[in-house]
């Protein structure tokens, strides 16, 4: 464990920013903490909060000047490794034929995350099983993750919505980061305890900081992560969660449900481990130049599960029950764990307030097995 | 699990490049279903397929769509698709002409275990189009015909002008030694045969329970009471396969619209066993 005091946190930004990386991270744009490009330590939102509830989102000014004193916002660190669009390819014809130019990410283009929550670094991690963990590869997905350089922010505030110590995936991180921050102020002193998670982590770190932490230093930070935990008003039962849901697919909590959910597809929209996508072909006017595009898709819109007789999943009912039994149940099957991190956008930012621990809760208390 | 069904390699190029094939010849099955011949080029040389497996198909400007393979899997170079024509895309392939260049990506999906059918009793059943991916599994075993017992093939269309390769239908009857039974639901004038659903034909055969194997691909609801016909005839469900279908975007697991609970139709389907998804199967709108 190391020290960085919190006036030396730009030597941490500049020491990536001459190994080449471009640096992501929260910033305060519209009334939200968005991730954005950053350079400074001044683009950080220096003394804000955010206040989180089912279906509301507002930022506040806390009485400190915490860099990291919120949780996680509408933007998730997806859509710098899984862009919202891509275009895959450029066909031009030529007679008969045409021919096809490949498209795709800036494969040199190295990003550095700047407080990535463990939620959200167990989110990346998911989507690592998704995109590169099976038969085939997503090679524009494997070249922004080796490319990315990932500075995780252990939570020392809690949201309203937040419920990682269920997930198993935080307040602090444990794993799948290069460099890991734990922000502590009080007693007149700000300053980060960093650890490194991998060599090119520990390079980085030992540019920055040759001051090892002293044991009550380790001690507050340490201690810091156990209140976030201890605050967390949040849970999710996940007791053998994923065999629940196979036995209740015919529960009537998915008619109440349905009741409430607009299909809206904003769940999806800003869940970190959601990875569903459609393609999209265009011609322009000459119909001489065709383009291809893979854009996020949601399980929540009609024509997801069209095919020649119908859509598979006409009612709302069967689209909410597809997202829920996806992320809590058949994710085990596909990629050996759950597909939540219990990050709590999904509650947030829906329109209706939908919860998510709260309709585990409810099919659990129906429960055909309970 | 002890029996599964036969996962082949990775498609070339880790299965999202796209290749220009050539169209050779499109032949009107009926109506409204067409067959494809392709031309794979310089990719013959290294494509190969194996019965059940498909491919997407790609027209210029228009979009994909996923299609089984429905020629010979010893054919190397050239290819065929059965192709209903329905939406944008298999419009768009309806109205290829011989010469014109068309992309393709695959093949994938796993395929039907004809291996371990040797020496068995083969019974395929086919609703409509599901006779398509079907095809290759007839090809590979009239190739060493003597390599299997009794071949059944039980066929439904809607109506006489819905059938597909009405030749090859009776030469496999007549050159093959294959049990052809086919009816529609609607006959005509000139239509002989059996009228009613296709497995109202289970009750002309006799099936030796032990030694049969089942290959089934049609619609679901067809493929749920063929299923209920095999088991009350005594076949075990190890020996049941079925082939399914579900939206597909990327045919390589990471789009997501093909889940099917937990299986992603495109890797770990289209053929699957039965004992594999049965618990999914009466699952409305799943």
């Amino acid at each position: 464990m190391y020290i960085i005091d919190s006036t030396e946190l730009h030597n941490l930004m500049e020491e990536l920013i001459k190994r080449g990386y471009l640096l992501i991270g929260p910033t305060v744009r519209s009334g939200a903490i968005v991730l954005e490009s950053i350079r400074t330590v001044d683009d950080l939102p220096r003394g804000f909060g955010d206040e989180q509830e089912p279906s509301h989102y507002s930022l506040k000014r806390r009485n400190d000047a915490m860099l990291f004193g919120f949780v996680v916002g509408p933007v998730s660190w997806k859509k710098f490794l899984y862009p919202p669009r891509l275009t895959m390819f450029k066909a031009t014809r030529a007679g008969k034929s045409f021919t096809i130019a490949p498209e795709g990410t800036d494969k040199n283009r190295k990003l550095a995350f700047i407080g990535v929550r463990p939620c959200e670094v167990s989110g990346i991690l998911m989507q690592d099983q998704v995109f590169t963990g099976g038969k085939y590869v997503d090679r524009a997905y494997k070249a922004a993750r080796d490319n990315a350089f990932i500075v995780a922010v252990n939570c020392t505030v809690t949201g309203g919505n937040c419920f990682c110590a269920s997930m198993g995936t935080g307040p602090g991180a444990t794993r799948g980061f290069d460099i890991a921050l734990t922000e502590v102020l009080g007693g007149g002193k700000h300053y980060f305890v960093a650890s490194a998670g991998t060599p090119r982590g520990e390079e980085v770190l030992g540019a920055v900081t040759q001051r090892e932490a002293t044991e009550p230093e380790s001690r507050s930070a340490l201690d810091a992560v156990a209140r976030a935990a201890e605050s967390l008003t949040k849970r999710m039962d996940i007791r053998e969660l994923p065999q629940l849901l196979k036995d209740n697919f015919e529960n009537p909590r998915w008619d109440d449900v349905a009741k409430r959910c607009l299909a809206c597809t904003n769940c999806t929209m800003v869940c970190p481990t959601c990875f569903c996508s459609t393609v999209e072909d265009a011609t322009d006017l000459t119909g001489m130049h065709a383009e291809r595009s893979r854009r996020w898709d949601s399980c929540f819109t009609l024509d997801f599960t069209k095919v020649a007789g119908g859509n598979i999943r006409p009612s709302i009912r069967a689209r909410y029950r597809q997202w829920l039994t996806h992320k809590l149940s058949n994710w085990m099957d596909q990629f050996g764990t759950l597909g939540c991190v219990g990050c709590g956008r999904c509650i947030t930012w829906c329109p209706s307030g939908i919860d998510i621990t709260a309709e585990v809760d409810a099919i659990r208390g129906n429960s055909v097995h309970a | 699990m002890k029996h599964e069904t036969i996962q082949p390699p990775a498609a070339p190029g880790e299965g999202l490049r796209l290749h220009t094939v050539t169209v050779k010849k499109v032949i009107w099955e009926t109506d409204d279903t067409f067959t494809l011949q392709i031309d794979l080029g310089e990719m013959g040389e290294t494509f190969s397929f194996l019965p059940g497996q498909f491919n997407m198909l790609y027209v210029f400007g228009l979009g994909e769509a996923a299609i089984s393979i429905s020629s010979d899997a010893s054919q190397g170079g050239m290819l065929a698709h059965t192709i209903h024509r329905v939406g944008t895309v298999t419009t768009g392939l309806a109205q290829m002409k011989r010469g014109d260049v068309i992309g393709l990506r695959g093949p994938f999906g796993t395929a039907w275990p004809i291996t371990a059918a040797r020496g068995k009793d083969v019974c395929i059943v086919a609703g409509g189009i599901g006779l398509a991916p079907l095809r290759p599994v007839m090809y590979a075993m009239l190739r060493e015909r003597t390599a299997f017992e009794r071949i059944i093939l039980l066929y439904g269309a809607r109506s006489p002008l819905d059938l597909l390769y009405r030749v090859e239908l009776e030469e496999w009857a007549k050159e093959h030694n294959v049990e052809v039974l086919v009816t529609v639901d609607r006959g005509d004038s000139s239509w002989k045969g059996y009228i009613g659903v296709v497995t109202s034909l289970f009750s002309y055969l006799k099936l030796d329970a032990r030694a049969t194997v089942g290959y089934v691909c049609g619609p679901e609801t067809m493929m749920k009471y063929t299923i209920d016909e095999m088991e009350r005839r005594g076949l075990a469900e190890d020996q049941i396969y079925l082939s399914m279908e579900r939206n597909m975007k990327c045919a390589v697991g990471f789009c997501g619209h093909c889940q099917y609970g937990p299986e992603f139709i495109c890797k770990d389907g289209p053929v699957f066993t039965l004992p594999r998804i049965r618990h999914l199967l009466d699952k409305k709108e799943l």
